[in-house]
């Protein structure tokens, strides 16, 4: 198969406008007619869903949430990137652009990350004038912040809910449209498969879950919003059911997965405390602007903080190797996620880690509050201040940038991080793969299209801090609206899609029959254990560091783990009523073929690059080593019935910048 | 810890449900969901229904958990959500009694899962700004006084969770739809519409059949976010002005 | 309507508590400064000639109908609401818990009806009394004093209250009842202005102290009239 990205001919800065000019429109009389599925409430799924209705088109929309308010858009803390340049910092469009490409290990497409950075700025005016109450300076103009991988300050934010308060924002454009009848908003409905008609996307088969009645539901093209599959680890800073499920299911219906062994380890999240440990809690990156990581120097040292003989603050300065700030002056504590978390594993695979486990390094805040407390001191013109004072305005300082972060952190851990550094690890936070895309967002198979995380078009092998906001409101907001043109120009002609075609109940009778499978086995495990034991054997295999004989392992583990799961699982309850632990097996069962696609995936790519780090490829100092002759290409695997697995490749193109090493150093 | 729980059980929507009690083993680092974890691989192990609640993110943030946790939503920290409620809260041998929310408006689903779609309704009669896609002006040509934005904000950290309705012995939404109103009124973007917002949203809220706050304060107290019923007064101060003020 | 559907609405409906309520504290207040009377070593002439005057001058007969109004209106929507909230509510959970609210802001309802049964002893004891007076102008519960300030006789209900208050039960019956008003009042008076919308920080610890201040002092007012008399008979 041939994968065409249909980028538009023509300079860089000016493809999407050009494009954008001359792209085929459906007029307003036919959009009535038109009707399209959105599946997802996230950022790109609310936002796409609210514009098409905007637009006029008859919008189905889906989550499996009780409310479309509580997709996981919503836990994003730090912020949004835009290349508004409102500090005169040097920043543009090109500069995020080309940031974005870097960050992502010159393995995105160059078109499709230039779009993003000229769409940054639309989405912020959009921001405001929904009632966004980003943060402000004392001129009542819109605040910035830094973040990883960059030199500017470009990053909006609302205090840590950055990602709650643009939901919310998209959330309540989707209300408006669900009261004028422009959507018809469907909750608690999942997604369990989609139905082709004629090799286009027409439909959805999705589960009641309230009843467990399954519907057929049509429509012109489907839309998926469904976001990362990063719940495949088990532990992950995802909600507990975010899943893969819509995305696969389409990839069994021949959609493409691409790039699926990229996964994004975020360098600071709060350690895992035990074995009932059911999600990880992610503490902004926007902490690494005043936290210093560091671990101490010595391991007496170590030995003594792990029992409890010394606490953190009675390690001398000298002691302390601040790790970052050592090995990348340029960029120190705010290096890109994948350089701080491989960081972070070489220094505990090393034996300094800090806590019971070995498995957390210090993020400590003594400094900044230090440095506040004095700056503080001078601005309020206090001459001699004691140590006390210092220390209490600095806190304070602080407490206003991230106190609510400090606040779950302690509630979470019972330290305080005001008096003692607070212990973070690398966990499991985003993917960067996803359903292959054109340009156009659309799939390989024509009609369905997806955005935001459940695409993997635009962060290419490392997505930036707050660059995940800005994508899924860039695709919902001003991509998807255009670009849906492009299919649905050739369809008015087509009249309303009927859910009673013999595709429809195939497919619906197909669900029916995988829902009664997995009920009849009755074996003796949970659906928990299950994905627990999964989750190990990704994030030993196919974690921060990875090698072809550990892969070959895993992808063993896996086949076998799925055969246990089809023997052995045990669900409770029956299918027609809210059942929670069918809706998990479900999930768990597509994670099963998932895990075993990234590790293929993994074991295809045989460079370094971003998220994927292949311990046989690295350099003397431990720097991942890409290997662009070979590999820069999106690699995108079709998974049929059977399990039989086969990659294509799309390659790319980079027209506008050079391929470099990257170096933060 | 070993800990007693009476847990209510129901069903379905229209069956009768009751307390049954459990004896779960926990450890002070879980959260209380993920006791709950615990219990419900006991009860599958025995070949048991487990208990159904609902949750999502467990980071406080989404607003999905909402249980009653020994007469109070959420359980007993202030500011906290049941998900970021930890066991070190409770001792060896504690009893704790968990609820579902009660509140006409929320009918049960099962066991402790309530529908609260009645809310989405509150928010789809008018909360929100008008201005579709593309209309914005640039995002800086409005400023707003940082104090202002921030009290606004205060209103828009509300999580949909519904504890305000859980905590009010009338069952009032007032805090829930007071705190929308308020965050889109105190910015300049929101004071639009916001006579015809007000008189939508609370026409909403009465139609979905909550109570009349009383100013027990119980929701203000119970919040997790912490939402201050001074949005209360700011919201019966603009239903009067949308009464006596507009022309409609 | 809109006005109907205004005093329909929730917040309208408690627009309607909050304003009879403020009207009835100011009641409270004329009604204490009159009764204060009863405290002046005079034989009565001055409360007696008030008493008179309350209930002859039409304007103030006027006010007193609005009273009567007002007190019923709050007493029948506030019995109304409460039964409307208990619908929202459903039922109650099995824990109850006291520590995210004051005890009398979740007892309104309940507090409200005891002030009400209150208000029918009292009513009954003075009130109804004095108005049967006109039909049984010969009966010797009913004495009649010359009043100085006024140069006629008029009805001597400040014996009537002295008398009434030689019986402890009664005197304890009374402390009660302004014992349960004080609650009510401890949470109402301010209630009724955050339920206009008048609530800002630089006034609004004014009257929420001012609330707590008038939920003292007026109930005591009110409480020292039975006791002085009680004592009074007693030494």
């Amino acid at each position: 198969m041939s994968l065409e990205s249909n980028v538009p001919k023509g300079a860089l800065a000016e493809k999407w406008t050009n494009y954008r000019s001359k792209m085929n429109l459906v007029a307003p009389n036919n959009k009535r007619r038109i009707e399209v599925i959105v599946v997802g409430t996230g950022l790109a799924g609310a936002s796409a869903a609210a514009t098409l209705g905007e637009l006029g088109y008859k919008v189905k929309c889906f989550t499996f949430h009780d409310s479309p308010r509580r997709a996981h858009s919503i836990a994003a803390q730090g912020g949004i990137n835009a290349a508004k340049n409102y500090q005169n910092d040097g920043d543009s469009i090109y500069r995020l652009f080309y940031d974005t490409i870097k960050g992502g290990d010159y393995r995105s497409r160059e078109a499709n990350t230039h779009r993003l950075a000229e769409i940054s700025l639309e989405i912020i005016d959009q921001a405001v004038a929904q009632g966004v109450p980003l943060a402000r300076e004392y001129g009542g103009l819109l605040a910035n912040r830094s973040f990883g991988g960059v030199q500017v300050s470009r990053t909006f934010y609302a205090r840590g809910q950055t990602g709650q308060q643009l939901l919310l924002g998209a959330y309540q454009a989707l209300s408006r449209q669900i009261s004028n009848g422009s959507v018809v908003m469907h909750n608690r409905h999942e997604m369990l498969d989609l139905v082709k008609v004629d090799g286009k996307a027409r439909g959805i088969i999705t589960r009641n879950l309230l009843t467990g009645k399954l519907e057929r539901h049509a429509a012109h093209c489907v839309v998926l919003a469904t976001g990362g599959y990063g719940n495949v680890f088990y532990l992950s800073t995802n909600a507990m059911m975010s899943n893969v499920s819509a995305a696969w299911r389409s990839v069994k219906k021949g959609a493409l997965m691409a790039n699926p062994c990229y996964t994004q380890i975020h360098p600071t999240c709060i350690p895992v405390s035990g074995e009932y440990q059911s999600k990880l809690t992610l503490m902004s990156e926007s902490l690494r602007n005043d936290g210093r990581v560091w671990v101490p120097k010595n391991m007496e040292d170590v030995m003594a903080i792990r029992e409890g003989k010394l606490k953190p603050t009675d390690i001398k300065e000298e002691d302390r190797d601040y790790y970052l700030e050592r090995r990348y002056p340029a960029f120190g504590n705010l290096v890109p996620r994948d350089v701080a978390s491989r960081a972070a594993k070489i220094a505990t695979d090393e034996g300094k880690g800090v806590n019971k486990t070995g498995l957390a390094v210090f993020l400590d805040f003594e400094a900044a509050i230090q440095r506040y407390g004095n700056s503080e001191a001078i601005s309020k013109g206090i001459a001699n201040p004691s140590k006390d004072m210092i220390r209490k305005m600095g806190k304070e300082v602080v407490k206003q940038k991230y106190g609510n972060l400090f606040q779950m952190y302690e509630k979470i851990t019972g330290d305080n991080p005001y008096e003692t550094p607070m212990k973070i690890y690398p966990a499991v936070h985003y993917t960067m793969g996803g359903v292959w895309v054109d340009y156009n967002l659309q799939t390989n198979v024509p009609g369905l299209f997806a955005l935001g995380e459940a695409n993997f078009s635009d962060h290419g092998a490392n997505r930036l801090g707050a660059s995940a906001l800005m994508q899924g409101l860039a695709d919902g907001y001003f991509v998807i609206p255009y670009t849906i043109g492009q299919f649905l120009a050739d369809e008015i002609r087509t009249p309303m899609i009927d859910n009673n075609s013999e595709e429809f109940v195939e497919a619906e009778k197909a669900v029916a029959e995988r829902i009664d499978q997995i009920l009849s086995i009755k074996g003796d495990q949970s659906v928990e254990s299950f994905h627990r034991r999964l989750g190990k054997i990704m994030w030993e295999y196919c974690g921060m560091s990875r090698n072809a004989e550990g892969l070959n392992k895993g992808i063993q583990m896996i086949k076998d783990l799925r055969a246990e799961f089809y023997r052995d699982v045990f669900v409770p309850g029956r299918e027609d009523d809210f059942n929670p632990e069918l809706e998990k097996a479900l999930r768990v069962a597509d994670f099963l073929e998932m895990g075993e696609i990234m590790m293929a995936d993994a074991l295809n790519r045989n460079e370094s690059a971003g998220g994927h780090f292949r311990s046989e490829y690295q350099s003397e100092e431990g720097e991942a080593q890409r290997n662009d002759a070979d590999y820069a290409y999106v690699a995108a695997w079709s998974w049929d019935e059977g399990g039989n697995h086969q990659l294509h490749k799309e390659d790319l193109v980079f027209e506008n910048v050079e391929l470099k090493t990257r170096s933060y150093k | 810890m070993k800990l007693n729980l009476k847990i209510w059980r129901q069903k379905g929507p229209d069956s009768t449900g009751g307390f049954e009690t459990y004896m779960v083993e926990a450890d002070e680092h879980m959260s209380f969901l993920e006791m709950l974890d615990v219990l419900n691989e006991q009860l599958i192990h025995e070949k048991k229904e487990p208990v159904a609640f609902e949750h999502d993110c467990r980071e406080g943030i989404c607003g999905t958990c909402n249980m009653v946790i020994d007469g109070r939503p959420h359980g007993p920290q202030q500011g906290t959500t049941t998900c970021q409620l930890h066991m070190r809260a409770y001792k060896d041998g504690d009893t704790i009694t968990i609820e579902p929310i009660r509140a006409k408006s929320f009918p049960i689903i099962k066991d402790l899962a309530v529908d609260r779609s009645s809310f989405d309704r509150i928010i789809q009669a008018g909360g929100y700004i008008s201005v579709n896609t593309g209309q914005a002006p640039d995002a800086n040509a409005i400023p707003i006084e940082k104090d202002q934005s921030s009290r606004a904000f205060d209103a828009a950290t509300c999580i949909g969770c519904g504890a305000c309705v859980a905590a009010c012995p009338n069952g009032s939404a007032m805090l829930f739809t007071a705190a929308k109103i308020s965050h889109l009124a105190l910015l300049p973007q929101g004071k639009v519409e916001h006579t015809k917002r007000t008189s939508k949203m609370v026409a909403q809220m009465d139609k979905e059949g909550f109570g009349m706050c009383s100013n027990v304060e119980a929701c203000e107290v119970e919040c997790p976010k912490e939402i201050s019923t001074d949005n209360i007064a700011r919201m019966n101060r603009s239903f009067l002005g949308s009464i006596f003020g507009s022309e409609g | 309507m809109w006005i109907i559907n205004f005093l329909l609405s929730s917040i309208g409906r408690k627009i309607i508590m909050s304003l009879t309520g403020l009207f009835l504290c100011l009641f409270l207040v004329i009604h204490l400064l009159g009764n204060l009377q009863l405290l002046v070593d005079d034989g009565g002439e001055a409360f007696n000639s008030y008493a008179y005057i309350m209930t002859h001058n039409p304007l103030i007969k006027f006010i007193s109908i609005a009273n009567y109004f007002f007190i019923g209106l709050h007493a029948v929507v506030g019995i109304l609401l409460y039964f409307v909230n208990r619908n929202a509510k459903g039922s109650s959970y099995a824990v109850k818990t006291k520590d995210n609210a004051s005890i009398a802001s979740k007892n309104m309802a309940l507090l409200g009806s005891l002030i009400l049964a209150f208000l029918f002893i009292h009513m009954g004891d003075f009130w109804l009394k004095m108005k049967m007076a006109k039909w049984y102008p010969d009966a010797d519960w009913l004495p009649l004093a010359q009043s100085e300030a006024l140069g006629h006789e008029v009805i001597d209900l400040y014996v009537r209250v002295t008398t009434a208050f030689d019986n402890i039960w009664l005197v304890l019956a009374y402390l009660i009842g302004q014992l349960i008003l004080s609650f009510h009042l401890w949470h109402g008076f301010a209630s009724a202005f955050q339920t206009l919308g008048l609530r800002h920080k630089k006034y609004t610890p004014l009257i929420s102290g001012l609330g707590k201040a008038f939920a003292i002092l007026i109930p005591l007012g009110f409480a020292i009239i039975p006791i002085f008399h009680y004592l009074n008979i007693l030494f």
